[in-house]
């Protein structure tokens, strides 16, 4: 309602005005009147950052806890842990955000941080594996019956998450909901939560680190990644020819060209992982092996 | 012995799809990745984006690019599986790969450049030379790959007619 409303409001505002008030940030705070918060200002920033810096903690103590109990925690899953939250972190306070108001390509850069590589890094990192093995029996179970429910089944199939990630990409960068995300708050936070948890959704879906109640084949996997990933591609080209409103036309084409390539980047790790899981799930099976070997 | 010979044939020959497969796949991944590299980075002779590009076109380029990184990857991985099964088939990878990577160059070089208008080869006057030259390479290497298609089928029968000698 409020939204709509805004949305409304939005488009009688001058277009020199929302402009100006993307072109700096020092013009912003005049007429901060206007909006309700700035949202460089640290309360938002807070909000976002906070979760990450409290499972990043959590996770050491829970890998700490582990380490006495059961066998040894493998150090590279701390390891993607800790850079996956600290880059997550750095999407959403500091220089980044701040650069990412007036220039597209640093709001890029947050973006792929956001929601490609630090959704990879933390689903490589296996924190549902290890919360499994930290709670107690009973809260464990609970936790599996949640996993295995019909909301997460929706949530994780591939094409949903697929569609929630990229989906909410395109709806951000073809309407004129990016430039009303610099102006109101909420919807900052509440896209930059979007981000990344459509990005991690979509991350555990193509690949399965954690355990999965309910698997897709890898066929129907690999389909998916190649569309979701195309979107991608195409959604770059299209921001790279018609700038989102308030994007001057040279950093949308660097912008463009960041998000295309940089996608590829990362995506090529899924792909590589997805086919590793494959390999490895594929091997020849011992009955089968005498036979296969025995040719000349 | 003649058993053991007609089995690991069987089995060749099962695993005979999957070799020119695998090879197809990396061919057009090796195809599409040649094109990143060398004409859209290296010379610079491609561009990102062309405005004459049709909304087909776009999806078209945005799902081929995609794909083609998939198939790299996936093309690879089937063939370190054919390699621990010890059924790789060389000549019948290398038919895929002539014609997986011939099939995207003149996929690329007539429906993509020209049809589709998605960018040109190179942008100077006469690049119909350009267009020339892409498109018989990409024929010939799909007839190539087609003659050894045909060749390994020869090869099969001979073997068959061997295995069948033992009998």
């Amino acid at each position: 309602m409020s939204l709509v409303q805004e949305s409304i409001l939005m488009q009688e505002r001058p277009f020199h005005m929302i402009m100006n008030s993307l072109m700096s940030h020092d013009e912003h705070i005049p007429s901060k009147g206007m909006y309700d918060h700035d949202i460089t200002s640290i309360i938002p920033q807070i909000i976002l950052a906070l979760p990450f810096v409290v499972v990043l903690v959590l996770y050491i103590f829970a890998v700490a806890a582990n380490n006495r109990r059961h066998n040894r925690w493998p150090s590279i899953r701390t390891a993607y842990w800790v850079t996956g939250c600290l880059l997550a972190i750095g999407s959403v306070i500091g220089p980044l955000v701040e650069q990412g108001i007036v220039d597209f390509r640093a709001h890029m850069v947050g973006h792929l941080l956001l929601g490609m590589l630090a959704p990879l890094l933390i689903a490589l990192a296996a924190p549902l594996t290890l919360l499994l093995r930290s709670l107690s029996v009973p809260l464990a179970r609970r936790l599996t019956a949640l996993l295995k429910s019909r909301l997460a089944q929706w949530l994780t199939h591939p094409s949903i998450a697929a569609l929630l990630n990229i989906g909410g990409l395109w709806y951000l960068y073809t309407t004129n909901l990016y430039i009303l995300m610099h102006e109101h708050t909420v919807l900052h936070i509440f896209i930059h939560a979007h981000v990344f948890i459509a990005g991690y959704l979509f991350t555990v879906s193509i690949i399965y680190i954690d355990p999965m109640s309910h698997r897709t084949s890898y066929f129907t996997r690999a389909i998916i990644l190649i569309v979701a990933l195309a979107a991608h591609g195409i959604l770059s080209k299209i921001i790279y020819a018609f700038p989102p409103t308030g994007v001057p036309a040279d950093q949308a084409e660097r912008g463009g060209m960041l998000m295309y390539y940089g996608g590829d980047l990362i995506d090529i790790l899924l792909i590589f992982i997805l086919c590793l899981q494959w390999y490895r799930a594929a091997r020849p099976r011992l009955n089968k092996k005498a036979k296969e070997f025995s040719h000349p | 012995m003649t058993i053991r010979h007609q089995s690991a044939f069987d089995t060749l020959s099962a695993y005979s799809k999957r070799n020119l497969w695998s090879g197809a796949l990396f061919g057009i991944g090796l195809a599409a990745f040649i094109d990143e590299a060398v004409f859209h980075q290296l010379l610079h002779w491609h561009h990102f984006y062309d405005k004459s590009t049709t909304d087909i076109g776009l999806i078209s380029d945005g799902l081929f690019h995609a794909f083609s990184w998939f198939a790299t990857i996936g093309g690879l991985f089937m063939l370190a599986d054919l390699r621990r099964r010890n059924v790789y088939w060389g000549m019948k990878w290398w038919a895929g790969k002539l014609i997986g990577g011939g099939s995207f160059q003149l996929y690329d070089g007539t429906i993509q450049h020209k049809l589709m208008r998605i960018h040109q080869i190179r942008y100077v006057d006469n690049v119909i030379v350009y267009d020339l030259i892409w498109n018989v390479i990409a024929v010939i290497m799909i007839v190539v790959g087609l003659i050894l298609v045909a060749r390994a089928r020869k090869h099969t029968y001979a073997r068959k007619a061997v295995s069948h000698d033992h009998e």
